[in-house]
């Protein structure tokens, strides 16, 4: 029963011909071999592979939306088969979310135009608002022992490597890799990823780096007399360049200062959903900095006189 | 001639599948089993109609494989055309083995590809992973009779011939 093919090895001899007709297997093993070996140093070394990952995405990323199909499919049965009654609910629930957030924002633009006002008293510059793109996670599990995650926007998007992602609670990763038709997204609780962060209540700077749990980041570098408690809120500091200044990203969970050792044992949940969302947004930050003297009478033109005037 | 390119399209629509399964959303318990669909599929074919199935394809879905999974361009491409040559050297004699015997050089294979990608990510930047890495070794031995007999089925049911 576990003999191949031995039935038309027999019905068709002459076919074994073919394996004299090219290169010997030792030969295409060698080929194969330096080829993949040049590969990987290549690209380890350099970016000039981009465009063959490129290309060859083109035919490989059809299969990563053909696996997520089921969950799409799964998402809109569900979602047209909800009641009336559950869409009214829900419509009214979010309507209300939304009036409570518009009152929250108001609060936030007079901020703003405090923050902007003082710091036209400085002579400083400020930052111009972020720009979002909304991505839909595809759902494939590329390694099973990294927190990669793919979307459905790529290149085509205006996507690029190291942008942030965020989601509605808080900072979800970074641009991986970026592809015309989607991208790879390393969570920032991957083992390899590190994120400049400040403590919301003093401002104390550090870094959180991921722990290879999906629950949980670790801050290694904060010595034991650090001013740092349970229940912090630790915010991105914009240091790095990566991130934007000020997003939340996890919350203390647990201090403990380790004996005869120079650094603290600390750990935070990320505030983000990291298991559980399904939208992502990617975001660009415009990092180069506005002179701000003339921007507040240009765009508020019934606020009063700027102050240094 | 013609004889050549029939049945290829079988050939290419179980790889395609392979690589399906190799991503498929799984819950993260169940994720650190998930046995290497695309290798066991390679090491079929290769057995199979060593004819059709040589190290060039491995290497080709090796290649295809790392844009799939983001790896690094080249380390499957490498672990599957080193088991393939194997596969191809010994598929005579692996083709008269009871199937006990065939898990075990399954069993090397997989073992040969997991250490071929732990070394290419070691150098890459020192490793720190999980016993579980080398989970999927055992998952796809035990999978080799399921993978053997359904491909078995679908390599019959219309012939591909060599």
């Amino acid at each position: 029963m576990f003999h191949l093919c031995r039935e038309h090895n027999t019905r068709n001899p002459a076919i074994k011909l073919l394996f004299a007709t090219g290169p010997s297997i030792n030969t295409r093993l060698l080929v194969a071999v330096i080829a993949s070996i040049a590969l990987l140093v290549v690209e380890h070394r350099s970016q000039q592979l981009d465009f063959l990952r490129a290309t060859l995405s083109f035919f490989i990323d059809p299969i990563k939306y053909l696996v997520d199909l089921p969950t799409v499919l799964v998402g809109q049965a569900s979602d047209s088969i909800s009641s009336y009654s559950t869409l009214k609910k829900d419509n009214e629930r979010l309507r209300e979310d939304q009036l409570i957030h518009q009152t929250q924002l108001l609060k936030f633009e007079a901020l703003e135009k405090e923050n902007i006002r003082l710091r036209a008293l400085l002579e400083n510059s400020f930052k111009l608002g972020e720009q979002v793109l909304i991505a839909e996670l595809l759902s494939v599990n590329m390694a099973p022992y990294e927190h990669i995650v793919v979307v459905n926007k790529g290149t085509r998007f205006g996507v690029h490597p190291r942008q942030p992602v965020l989601d509605a609670n808080g900072v979800v990763g970074q641009v991986f890799r970026a592809l015309p038709l989607s991208s790879e997204i390393m969570l920032i609780t991957d083992l390899n990823h590190a994120i400049p962060v400040q403590v919301n209540r003093n401002g104390l700077l550090t870094i959180a780096v991921g722990s290879g749990q999906i629950n949980r980041l670790i801050l290694p570098f904060l010595p034991s007399n650090a001013d740092i408690r349970p229940g912090d809120l630790l915010i991105t500091s914009g240091l790095g360049g990566t991130f934007p200044q000020g997003y939340p990203v996890a919350v203390v969970d647990e201090f403990t200062s380790q004996l005869n050792k120079p650094f603290a044992n600390i750990t935070a949940t990320p505030k983000a959903k990291l298991d559980r969302n399904r939208e992502l947004m990617i975001v660009w930050s415009n990092s180069t900095p506005v002179p701000l003297i003339s921007k507040p009478s240009e765009t508020e033109p019934a606020d009063k006189a700027p102050p240094h005037e | 001639m013609n004889n050549f390119y029939y049945g290829f399209g079988k050939i290419i629509l179980s790889m395609v599948l392979a690589m399906c399964l190799k991503i498929a959303p799984l819950p993260p318990a169940l994720a650190a089993f998930n046995p290497d669909w695309v290798l066991l599929t390679l090491i079929y074919w290769s057995l199979a109609v060593p004819e059709r199935v040589g190290i060039f394809h491995a290497w080709t879905f090796g290649l295809l494989t790392d844009v799939l999974t983001g790896r690094l361009f080249g380390q499957n491409a490498l672990a599957y055309s080193l088991v393939i040559y194997i596969c191809l050297k010994l598929h005579k004699r692996l083709r008269q083995f009871p199937l006990l015997q065939q898990e075990l050089f399954i069993f090397f294979c997989l073992l040969l590809s997991q250490l071929l990608l732990f070394l290419i990510k070691n150098l890459q930047h020192p490793a720190q992973l999980h016993g579980t890495f080398w989970l999927p070794v055992f998952t796809g031995t035990i999978c080799w009779p399921l993978v053997y007999t359904v491909m078995r089925f679908v390599r019959l049911s219309r012939r591909i011939k060599e």
